[in-house]
């Protein structure tokens, strides 16, 4: 289907980059808290007359939705970055190209 | 309780209905394309919902009447254990944000409308899509039903229901009437029809919520005594087991249940062909990812929500009742303490919100049947508006089918089967998100371990009674070789990897022949359905 057009293996941003661990890992803290029950399986501290138990777990709605918006954003600058890798990969390209047309005439 | 018909709140009750009736048929002139007669028009809208759109059908989509209704009839129920829906839809984001996108991408350059589509391209195997279509049929017909039962508890207070001793027609009239209005707009306009009810129904949802749990306490003496009421009840031994009747807080011994029920829940909750629905009908990639960071927004309803269950139990709901259907406390709470305008604007948020999800289970049901069973079995040679056509009459036979159950049937089976639902949906985990991920798992294995998943659930749900019901009373079980108490879906789901994996690497062994797969790689990860337009190679700036 794809006629995606690979750039030379130099060019391309490597699998693993800062910003897709720290999107992993923004992912994945919501996801640890919340299935260690033990760490929040208390009355105490109250706030406000409600249990810790439920206002903790109903304060990790919000604070997981910043994780995952930070992953959104971080994963959206590792997709710009692989993008101007890819232009810049096709610009040289294309140069190359045309340095090979025009033999012995400056790029 | 009061007796007799509250007017002034069925008055506001009908209205919104009205409301929401026109916007239904008027749904089908919404965003219309020219090619109305293309399956994508009817049972995904045309795939071409925005951020927002999508962020209200899927919010109205996923937050069904009947999880207003449950969530806080099992807080008010059990306590602790009943809120275990709250991690349960935290969890949910951060996890399908991995592996949403590539369903939506591969879908959408492949024109994939169903779960099972996606699995009969990726592993070529008639078998097995048709396993993964029938389990999300069959998971999703008792959810339906559930969404009746939403409407019935509102009806029922709302003194409509005609009580238990009036004959089944005039009881059941008010019902039928709603689903038959719901079952035409669907047919007429599809998929834009609930996203446009969408809108109201969420809107109601929030405000009812944001009001209740601040005017509520008001009236009831604060949350402290709210609390300190329901630990008092909870904290009271019940007779027959010797054990007390609920908790504040999860104890040791149900940590592992409470984690599990979480988390498989959370792993199910997008394998359900109307959430699947509701995410192929967004617009771009980015649509779908951008909504994983905003639907907590209704997780926060919802753990409001259920806090809504001790209020219950601070204002008397049901004390002393005698076998009280828990299912009445929020709605007879509400009736009891609000005045009855917003009484009816509150049962009017549940009302539609029992219309919103029914209409895109229905739909997606029907798209399910009509892709992968009607196109693939019966008539492979169907035309886009054949298939159409086929998909709205079996939008139509799935809702008479629901409301046949509800009123033919025990209202507790339909509970029964709608837990088993979520149960068996998450045996098609492995194959559709190991799907978008690798190829490496073989078709047969896959159907294996599916196999082995659904029976290993369905059997050990079934030995468990409860007082309401002699069997599948309950989802929880001693996990075999752990010996906590954990979610039985989850332990199949474990069981059903395993065999996947284990006769994958035999039958690779054994050179097993493998089916064709359609996709490539960079399909999980296109923009759009022409891929070579958004790839193209831009112009040269040096």
């Amino acid at each position: 289907m794809s006629s995606e057009v690979q750039p030379s293996e130099d060019r391309t941003p490597p699998v693993v980059t800062a910003e897709r661990v720290l999107a992993g890992l923004s992912l994945l803290v919501p996801i640890v808290a919340l299935l260690w029950v033990s760490s929040y399986s208390k009355v105490k501290p109250e706030l406000g007359g409600v249990p810790f138990f439920y206002w903790y777990q109903i304060l990790w709605i919000p604070a997981s939705a910043l994780f995952t918006g930070a992953a959104y954003l971080l994963l959206n600058r590792d997709a710009k970055q692989r993008k101007a890798a890819l232009v810049l990969g096709h610009a040289h390209a294309d140069a190359d190209a045309d340095a090979d047309a025009k033999a012995g005439e400056q790029l | 309780m009061k007796h007799g018909v509250n007017v002034t709140a069925l008055v506001v009750f009908v209205l919104f209905f009205v409301l929401v009736t026109v916007m239904g048929f008027l749904a089908s002139r919404w965003r219309r394309s020219d090619n109305a007669q293309h399956l994508d028009e009817w049972g995904l809208g045309g795939r071409s919902f925005g951020t927002w759109v999508t962020w209200f059908l899927l919010g109205g989509d996923l937050y069904t009447a009947y999880t207003f209704i449950a969530v806080p009839a099992a807080v008010y129920g059990a306590g602790a254990a009943g809120f275990f829906a709250v991690p349960y839809t935290i969890i949910a984001y951060p996890l399908v944000f991995l592996f949403l996108p590539r369903l939506w991408s591969v879908a959408r350059v492949h024109g994939y409308v169903t779960p099972a589509d996606f699995v009969r391209g990726r592993y070529g195997s008639r078998g097995l899509s048709l396993a993964v279509a029938l389990t999300g049929i069959l998971a999703t017909m008792p959810y339906i039903a559930l969404q009746l039962v939403g409407i019935q508890a509102v009806l029922d207070t709302l003194g409509v229901g005609g009580g238990a001793n009036s004959n089944w027609f005039v009881k059941d009239l008010p019902l039928f009437l709603a689903f038959a209005v719901l079952a035409a707009y669907t047919y007429s306009s599809g998929l834009r029809a609930p996203a446009l009810i969408a809108f109201v129904k969420d809107t109601l949802v929030y405000i009812v919520i944001i009001v209740a749990v601040i005017y509520l306490p008001m009236r009831l003496g604060g949350y402290g005594h709210i609390f300190d009421t329901a630990a008092q009840k909870f904290s009271t031994v019940n007779p027959k087991t010797g054990k007390p009747v609920g908790a504040m807080v999860t104890p040791p011994n149900a940590q592992w249940a409470y984690a599990t029920l979480g988390l498989g829940s959370a792993l199910a909750l997008f394998m359900y062909p109307h959430t699947v629905t509701g995410v192929l009908a967004a617009k771009s990639r980015n649509t779908v990812r951008r909504n994983m960071a905003i639907l907590p927004a209704y997780s926060l309803m919802l753990g409001l929500l259920a806090l809504l269950g001790f209020m219950a139990i601070a204002a008397g709901m049901g004390k002393g009742v005698k076998g009280y259907n828990a299912q009445l406390a929020v709605p007879q709470l509400f009736a009891g303490l609000f005045p009855d305008w917003f009484t009816g604007v509150a049962f009017a948020a549940i009302g539609i919100g029992a219309l919103v999800p029914a209409a895109i289970m229905s739909i997606a049901a029907a798209n399910l049947f009509t892709r992968n069973i009607y196109k693939e079995f019966l008539k492979p040679d169907a035309t886009a508006a054949q298939e159409t056509k086929v998909a709205k009459l079996a939008s139509l036979l799935v809702k008479v089918g629901a409301l046949a159950f509800v009123l033919g049937m025990d209202k507790q089976f339909a509970i029964n089967l709608q837990l088993l639902g979520g149960l068996w949906i998450l045996q098609t985990f492995v194959s559709i998100v190991g799907g978008l991920f690798t190829r490496w798992f073989h078709r047969w294995a896959l159907l294996a371990g599916w196999a082995v998943g659904m029976v290993y659930g369905t059997w050990q749900t079934y030995g468990i009674a409860s007082p309401a019901t002699k069997h599948f009373g309950g989802n929880t079980a001693a996990i075999p070789g752990i010996g906590e108490i954990g979610f039985i879906g989850f332990t199949a789901f474990v069981l059903n990897l395993l065999v996947a994996v284990v006769l994958t690497l035999v039958l690779r062994a054994a050179k097993a022949p493998e089916g064709p797969d359609e996709t490539t790689r960079a399909d999980y990860t296109a923009e759009a359905a022409e891929p070579a337009a958004t790839t193209t190679p831009e112009p040269a700036v040096a």
